[in-house]
């Protein structure tokens, strides 16, 4: 039954980025540290701390409302249904056509939109100031989501991942074409500014006139929190595959056999590592921008965005 | 039921609730039986309007000519209303008739704060009357009632905006309305004469038949004068100026039925003239259009962004997707004229797709904001906050529908905006690459308005419900009449099985539009069922599973609190103050405000907004280093209204003093003047009858 082989490894790399996620965030954190002459928490330390958030009471504020505690629930739910959609291991999975880039796109800003209004719901001016500025970058980014998304499109003939996927393995020279090299560099910036990333925002800060994202879930405790946290760390997961399946789908397992899914699996780590080490001598790199320069960077992801459909025109 | 006794039902109730307004004025009875009239008559039109959508072969509704040949000054003569004549007019009846049962339904139960301080009638009469005739308008046949049930529309939600006249800011957005209503049906008018064939016939069928004779350039004229006349209703930029303050002085089931029903006609207009009457043409009619449309949604929800008035904020939104039902139809018409027929589908399937989608669930928001306003006594979001606490239920529909307006996904707007999305990306496909190219821009506004879309309802619905209430009246909030309840928790079901009904929606909207124009026939489009139910609608590059992922949605959400329990997470849970940076005692003041929330992205759009600030600081009389208070004020004038409407109307008023030297007060010289204007105009004839 190949359907039924289907769901389940749909179900299998679901689980896989769920607990490969912690890890990666853990070794983004470990490289930051050892390119900053520091030693570093060990990598496993985000399991670490998920054990000890689950374990721990959850202190909810006397204004919260139903929704402060149903949005970690949201945002999990919503971030976890993205990881059904996107390739992680193999192509094409029978969830693929269940939904495009595009409900990849518009399922993290569910989560968003609910995390937000989290952040509004006890009342404090800190998680006003979060949900605010969360809201401005995720609305800035999204012409650039959105065009990266039409380019591809353009390669491929399709926005389902799995069609983009086996598409750029079928034409392997796609992959180093302009088009798609630009529209590389335009998801990378967004990918900084969805996960709340150097140079957009800080995620080690609780600096308070500096944070972001970091504000907006300040009331959070618990396991309420481990949920946030978990899933933040799987969207940067989610994300790296994205950028690594799309342009670079080698590796990626198109028949479902053992053989094929242990090296898709061995390709998917070296390609997270390398994107790993890249982010964090990126971030080692540069300086947390202005608030008010944010939309600058936006914008040279967004120019980057429109060169890269325009080169798709003009070599097709 | 036949189509007649439903059409008779129709108009029995909308009648019959306007009678019952008119012989009781006053007390429960009225409100009663004028509401129970319009949902009588509501529901009967969705029954004609979405019967003949869903059974297209049913011998029952047959064309039925209601009115017979009717002479108007001997040269027009109008060929009566005829009963579902098309799709294209069953569509529309059936989201008037969709949205006209939950506003009845709730104005029940808002009708009541008036007892005692108004009389029921006017409201009553006028919201059955406004409801005929927009139901009228799309079944209309014949230019003479077209304009007709135009003109009652106008007139009828006129008086209906006028309901609170003794507030100034009402007497302004009636007069603002009214202008700009008549501006337009000036310009419908022209378009419909420049149609009309030499016998001078004016059923809509005789001018397909007259057009196809016309010449291309009088044909765009039409199309141009029709698109500004429709427009001006829709509320396409720059067009729009009367929408915002119409919209919030109207009570606010007028404000549902006309943010979700009456523009939408404008829509209707703008598709009778370009695939109807006029069969398609240039493929710069489209571009003009997706160009329109395009700005409309980016502006409208720009200015919706700065607003700290609910309903004013919005009716900004419901330019903005005013603009994204006309990106949809805009691309439609662009496709069709450069023979791309299954992407022109694709492209009026969306428009319509968002007209239905829009009406529900901006109705629901503006259901919600009436109930805001009915338990606050105030549209200004400054004065509310933890209305989730007192309104429970209020705020889960309201919630519903912000999160359908932002374009989430499972629900109703994410579908409809993916299917105009998908069109857009067809746009790569046209033959003509310097055109193709231009497509993406149109990508990203719509892609950058749905973004702002969400952040501006995050503030709405955080600063409205969530926090803490920062007035007296907010504290002291109660939810609603039941009626009132149950009308916004129709309308968020509709929002969600919207969303996931789409694989018999797409076909069915297909249909719609189905042979027009040289749009494939309506047998041409299916939607097939798989095991996986993707929805691959017909000319789009992708597929997405609407219930699929609302399915997934809701047993993750079932899984997770059950992982949870099973991996024995702690339960324990404690209630504490909010962290305050160390001090105690916390008060609403020190939340973020609706202003504060914008303030990003008004810096960031200053350009724009060209907002002017005032900071007026008063320091202690012995040193400055001690401050007293701080007054800020912001003001942002949308630049249309100061560059573009307001020379005119300087213009305008300079000319009417000139013009008022000829207007002495003595009947004599005004009988003079009639007597040389009937002179004049028989000259004229004279000299053009020779």
């Amino acid at each position: 039954m190949p359907l039924r082989t289907g769901y389940a490894v749909a179900i299998a790399q679901t689980a896989l980025a769920l607990l490969l996620a912690p890890g990666l965030v853990g070794l983004i954190r470990w490289l930051k540290a050892r390119l900053q002459n520091r030693r570093g928490a060990p990598v496993w330390q985000p399991y670490l701390e998920l054990r000890k958030l689950f374990a721990k009471e959850v202190v909810v504020s006397s204004n919260a409302s139903w929704l402060f505690r149903a949005a970690p629930f949201v945002v999990f739910a919503s971030t976890v249904a993205v990881a059904f959609l996107v390739p992680v291991l193999a192509v094409p999975l029978p969830f693929d056509s269940v939904g495009d880039l595009l409900v990849v796109v518009y399922l993290l800003l569910l989560g968003t939109f609910f995390l937000a209004l989290a952040g509004l719901d006890p009342g404090s001016a800190f998680g006003g100031m979060g949900s605010s500025r969360e809201m401005t970058v995720a609305a800035l980014s999204e012409p650039t989501v959105a065009l990266a998304i039409f380019a591809l499109a353009l390669g491929a003939g399709s926005t389902n991942l799995g069609q983009i996927v086996a598409r750029t393995m079928a034409d392997p020279a796609a992959a180093v074409s302009p088009g798609y090299l630009l529209a590389f560099g335009a998801l990378f910036v967004v990918t900084l500014a969805e996960n709340g990333r150097l140079p957009v925002d800080n995620p080690a800060t609780h600096l308070e006139l500096t944070m972001i994202h970091e504000a907006m879930i300040l009331e959070y405790s618990g396991r309420y929190l481990a949920l946030i946290e978990w899933s933040a760390w799987l969207k940067v997961l989610l994300f790296f595959s994205l950028l690594g399946n799309l342009f670079v789908p080698w590796g990626v397992a198109t028949v479902l056999t053992w053989a094929a899914l242990g090296w898709a699996l061995a390709t998917l780590l070296a390609k997270l590592v390398v994107l790993a080490v890249a982010l964090a001598v990126f971030e080692t790199r540069v300086a947390k921008l202005r608030l008010f320069r944010v939309p600058e960077l936006l914008a040279v992801s967004f120019v980057l965005a429109v060169l890269a459909i325009t080169v798709s025109f003009l070599v097709r | 039921m036949t189509g007649l006794t439903l059409f008779t039902l129709m108009i029995g109730g909308y009648v019959g609730g306007a009678l019952a307004a008119c012989l009781f004025a006053r007390g429960a009875l009225a409100r009663w039986l004028a509401g129970v009239g319009a949902i009588t008559g509501g529901a009967a039109a969705l029954a004609l309007g979405g019967g003949r959508l869903i059974d297209w072969d049913s011998a029952s509704f047959t064309r039925i000519e209601l009115m017979g040949k009717t002479s108007i000054a001997g040269s027009l003569q109008g060929a009566g209303v005829v009963l579902i004549a098309h799709p294209l007019s069953a569509f529309f009846l059936a989201v008037v008739g969709a949205i006209a049962i939950p506003a009845a339904l709730y104005s029940i139960g808002y009708a009541r704060d008036w007892e005692g301080r108004r009389s029921l009638r006017t409201p009553g009469v006028m919201l059955n009357l406004f409801l005929l005739s927009m139901s009228l308008v799309p079944l209309a046949e014949s230019i003479f009632w077209f304009v007709l049930f135009w003109e009652g529309m106008a007139i009828s939600s006129y008086l209906l905006v006028m309901t609170e006249a003794d507030e100034p800011e009402t007497v302004s957005a009636g007069n603002w309305y009214l202008g700009m209503t008549q501006f337009g049906l000036g310009f419908i008018l022209a378009a419909f004469f420049l149609l009309l064939p030499p016998d001078g016939s004016g059923d809509f069928t005789a001018l397909a038949k007259h057009a196809a004779t016309l010449s291309p350039g009088l044909k765009s004229l039409v199309f141009v004068l029709a698109l500004v006349g429709f427009g001006a209703k829709a509320g396409l930029v720059p067009l729009h100026v009367w929408l915002p303050s119409a919209h919030p002085a109207a009570p606010s089931h007028v404000s549902a039925l006309m943010s979700g029903v009456m523009i939408k006609l404008g829509v209707y207009g703008v598709l009778l003239f370009g695939l109807r009457l006029l069969g398609g043409g240039p493929a710069w009619w489209g571009g003009l259009v997706l160009a329109l449309g395009a700005v409309s949604a980016l502006l409208g929800v720009l200015y919706a962004l700065m607003e700290h008035d609910l309903k004013r904020l919005l009716a900004y939104h419901s330019i903005e997707n005013i603009g994204i039902i006309f990106i949809g139809v805009g691309a439609g018409l662009m496709f069709l004229s450069y023979g791309l027929p299954a992407l022109a589908v694709l492209g009026f399937v969306g428009g319509l797709y968002h007209t239905i989608n829009h009406a529900c669930f901006k109705g629901l928001l503006f259901l919600g904001a009436g109930s805001v306003l009915h338990a606050t006594h105030t549209r200004n979001m400054e004065e509310m906050g933890g209305l989730i606490k007192r309104m429970p239920r209020t705020a889960l529909f309201f919630l519903v529908g912000a999160a359908a307006i932002s374009a989430l996904p499972p629900l109703n707007g994410f579908v409809s905006e993916w299917v105009v999305f998908q069109a857009l990306l067809g746009g790569a496909t046209i033959p003509k690459r310097e055109v193709a190219v231009l497509m993406p821009v149109a990508v990203a506004m719509l892609a950058l308005a749905s973004g702002l879309a969400a952040a501006c309802f995050v503030k709405a619905f955080g600063i409205t419900f969530l926090g803490i209430a920062r007035s007296h009246e907010a504290e002291q909030a109660h939810e609603v009449p039941a009626s009132m309840q149950v009308a916004m928790a129709a309308l968020a079901l509709a929002c969600v099985v919207l969303g996931a009904a789409a694989y018999a929606m797409v076909p069915a909207l297909a249909r719609v539009v189905g042979g027009l124009a040289g749009l494939p026939p309506a047998s041409a489009v299916t939607v097939g069922w798989s095991l996986g139910m993707p929805l691959s609608a017909p000319g789009a590059v992708g597929q997405i599973s609407p219930l699929s992922i609302l399915l997934g949605l809701v047993v993750l959400l079932a899984a997770i609190p059950m992982a949870l329990w099973l991996f024995r997470a702690s339960r324990a849970l404690r209630v504490s103050d909010t962290w305050g940076c160390g001090r105690i005692a916390q008060t609403p003041r020190m939340q973020y405000t609706a202003a504060a929330f914008a303030e990003p992205l008004r810096r960031i759009f200053a350009a724009l907004y060209r907002p002017t600030e005032d900071v007026s600081i008063d320091f202690h009389p012995e040193s400055r280093y001690f401050v007293q208070s701080i007054a800020y004020r912001a003001h942002i004038v949308p630049w249309f209204e100061r560059y573009l409407y307001d020379p005119v109307i300087d213009r305008v008023i300079a000319w009417a003093a000139r013009v008022r030297a000829i207007q002495s007060g003595s009947l004599h010289a005004y009988l003079t003047y009639l007597v040389a204007a009937l002179v004049i105009m028989l000259g004229l004839l004279m000299l053009w009858g020779s």
